[in-house]
């Protein structure tokens, strides 16, 4: 085995002491009885990340995400159970925790980062790399309280990553700050992984947590429900959200081993889908730039006040590329009654770069499936576009160009 | 033990930061300031002028067996400066986990810096005063001399004694944030209830039988006898307050060892 297991989870559970009377704790203190009983925010949960996995965690607020996390960073314990984590940890969760307003970048940077255990003179070391990583100039050497609020994460961010550590903890607080300096944070995580560091990635963003992670747990109730990989995860968790009386979620596995989650109350059905090229074949293999038509025939199985269409064409790591519903395009249907059928036609040019593509259908009743869903199916559709004709190129979208080549006469 | 000495390893992995904060709490008693550190001196020599002048020129309370008309200022300072050190860490380690709140949540750091931090600068400070207080005295021409030795095995039963309950309270505040609230309505009684301002002959011998309960007294009238004359302290009624200090430390380190686990908890 050379994969390393840096984050060890032994069947920890956490419980937070409740006590009804509010002496019961120093009773407890002087050995006179049991007072509290034990509210528990995460239960028996085990897995080990290895050297240079990305995990996400996901989970509504309150499924005990900031509780495991506290625990793998140490700073409460579990109540049962053991952890084991090999190597330092930097947590990008606390940026800027501990600046002191009055003080310099450059001072407070030292302050936070023997917080953080470093040495004085590992800070003398790493100083010049976070000035330049934050690129805030002469503001470096300002008190912080003049900063503006992105130039604080700048520089938090260029403390918190000064040195490679073998865990880092993000969570989805770190999308402030400019883009420029959101894409060149990402860049430095994407350099960590690289060389070996440990991520762990908190997040309700399914896209974010697709593109970063190579596994991803889902916390419900403080028990780890799902875990596996990102995609089918991420699936679950959205079916989940959509979760109500009458709802269940069910998880078919495919041809060629990806899941299928299909979740809702089941008041209406696909009944039938398919995508068809212009001859009116079905088809399975697309040409870049081809018209092609999505139809979907829909059973409703109970009277409903009313009837939304919505689907996203997914790529290869489930990203949606594309997506709308019939509620934005003003086509809701009305009181559709039980036994009613419907078909919707779906006409759009497959301008989408080589690759395996999924369509995902959602039957709801308003502008989202979050409030009432009939049906959710991930993966209903899978296509593939392919190149017969166009010119060669590369990317998620086909924009065919026109380009001009025209030579310049250097006068000079 | 054990556990003691892995809790000083993990402190002491963190020196740089504490020092850092150390400093940092000076500097941010003068940063922006024109008059940069020279801020530092102002409080304590307020409290030693301050007491001077009245006590010398406006009021002049008698000091048995005593001419000197600066003799009840050099009391006074020898009690209030030393007694204010005791108030100061007490006052401050008492609250420190409840008010440091949101860093002990987030970052995984030994706790017992915080405390330390306080304790280090809040001595820091006491140099400074005791420092303009000596000055005052070679003014005077009341200094002890070599007798002034004797202070410091009495500043570290003091210390002792502050730090062992310091950390007790402090870990006790967590849980019952009405610690916090009722040392400091305590340590004004406890200021009162010492022969500080006024002297102990004053009093009625049942008083007396009381205050021989108050740890802090012996220590108290150990400074005064040294700065005032210039005399050593009877060693044997240290005995009391350095017991006492030793079952604190102990008591302290139990209950932060026991319930460390759970501070964070119910921040």
């Amino acid at each position: 085995m050379n994969c390393k297991s840096m984050i060890h989870i032994h069947n920890i559970s956490k419980a937070y002491k409740r006590y009804s009377r509010k002496y019961g704790r120093m009773a407890e203190w002087f050995g006179m009885g049991t007072h509290h009983e034990d509210i528990w925010v995460l239960r028996e949960i085990s897995f080990d990340v290895e050297q240079g996995q990305s995990l996400g965690i996901i989970g509504v607020n309150g499924a005990g995400k900031s509780t495991l996390l506290k625990i793998i960073t140490g700073t409460t314990r579990p109540t049962t159970g053991t952890v084991q984590v090999a190597g330092r940890i930097s947590a990008l969760l606390e940026l800027g925790m501990g600046f002191h307003p009055e003080f310099t970048g450059r001072q407070n940077c030292y302050v936070s980062g023997q917080l953080h255990g470093l040495r004085a003179s590992e800070m003398d070391e790493l100083i010049s790399h976070i000035a330049d990583f934050a690129e805030i100039g002469d503001y470096f050497d300002q008190p912080v309280r003049i900063y503006s609020s992105g130039m604080q994460v700048r520089l938090a961010f260029a403390l918190a990553t000064a040195k490679r550590p073998a865990i880092l903890i993000v969570d989805e607080a770190l999308a402030v700050g400019d883009s420029y300096f959101q894409h060149k944070s990402f860049e430095r995580i994407r350099q960590f992984r690289e060389a070996g560091t440990t991520l762990l990635f908190v997040s309700h963003d399914r896209s974010a947590i697709q593109a970063l992670c190579d596994r991803a747990i889902l916390l419900e109730n403080g028990f780890v429900i799902k875990d596996g990989d990102p995609e089918e995860v991420t699936d679950y968790y959205n079916a989940l959200l959509a979760e109500k009386k009458n709802t269940t979620v069910e998880v078919k596995t495919l041809e060629g081993g990806r899941h299928q989650t299909m979740s809702g109350t089941g008041q209406a059905r696909v009944k039938q889908i398919g995508l068809y090229n212009s001859k009116g074949h079905a088809v399975e293999f697309v040409n870049v730039g081809e018209s092609i038509e999505l139809r979907i025939q829909v059973q409703v199985h109970d009277d409903l006040d009313s009837l939304v269409l919505g689907y996203g064409i997914r790529d290869r790591l489930g990203q949606i590329i594309y997506g709308t519903n019939t509620w934005h395009t003003k086509q809701v249907i009305k009181k559709p009654l039980k036994g009613d059928e419907y078909e919707f036609s779906i006409l759009f040019p497959a301008n989408l770069g080589l690759g395996s593509y999924s369509i995902q259908t959602a039957l709801h009743d308003r502008d989202n499936h979050l409030t009432t869903n009939y049906e959710w199916r991930d993966l209903a559709l899978v296509f593939n576009v392919i190149n017969t004709d166009k010119k060669e190129f590369v990317g998620c979208l086909w924009i065919e160009p026109e380009i001009k080549v025209t030579g310049v006469l250097n006068e000079g | 033990m054990i556990i003691g000495t892995a809790m000083l390893k993990d402190v002491w992995a963190f020196r740089d930061f504490m020092w850092s904060s150390v400093k940092r709490e000076f500097q941010t008693r003068w940063i922006g300031t024109q008059f940069g550190p020279l801020w530092l001196l102002a409080p304590p020599l307020t409290t030693i002028l301050i007491f001077t002048v009245i006590f010398t020129n406006i009021m002049r309370p008698g000091m048995p067996a005593h001419d000197s008309k600066f003799a009840y200022s050099i009391y006074l300072c020898a009690g209030v400066l030393t007694f204010n050190l005791f108030t100061e860490i007490l006052g401050r380690s008492v609250g420190i986990f409840v008010e440091s709140a949101n860093l002990l949540k987030k970052i995984h750091f030994p706790k017992l810096c915080l405390p330390i931090i306080v304790v280090v600068s809040s001595v820091l400070n006491f140099a400074i005063t005791m420092a303009l207080y000596f000055f005052f005295l070679v003014i005077a021409d009341a200094f002890p001399g070599w007798i002034i030795w004797a202070a410091i095995p009495v500043l570290i039963i003091q210390l002792m004694f502050t730090i062992g309950l310091g950390m007790l309270l402090a870990t006790i505040n967590v849980f019952y944030r009405d610690i916090q609230q009722s040392v400091q309505v305590i340590l004004q009684f406890w200021f009162w209830l010492t022969p500080i301002v006024y002297v102990s002959t004053i009093l009625p011998p049942l008083a007396v039988d009381l205050m021989n309960l108050n740890p802090l007294w012996p220590l108290i009238k150990a400074y005064q006898g040294i700065f005032l004359e210039h005399a050593l302290p009877d060693w044997y009624t240290l005995i009391y307050p350095c017991i006492l200090g030793v079952f604190f430390v102990l008591l302290g380190i139990l209950a932060f060892h026991k319930l460390q686990g759970e501070i964070v908890d119910e921040l």
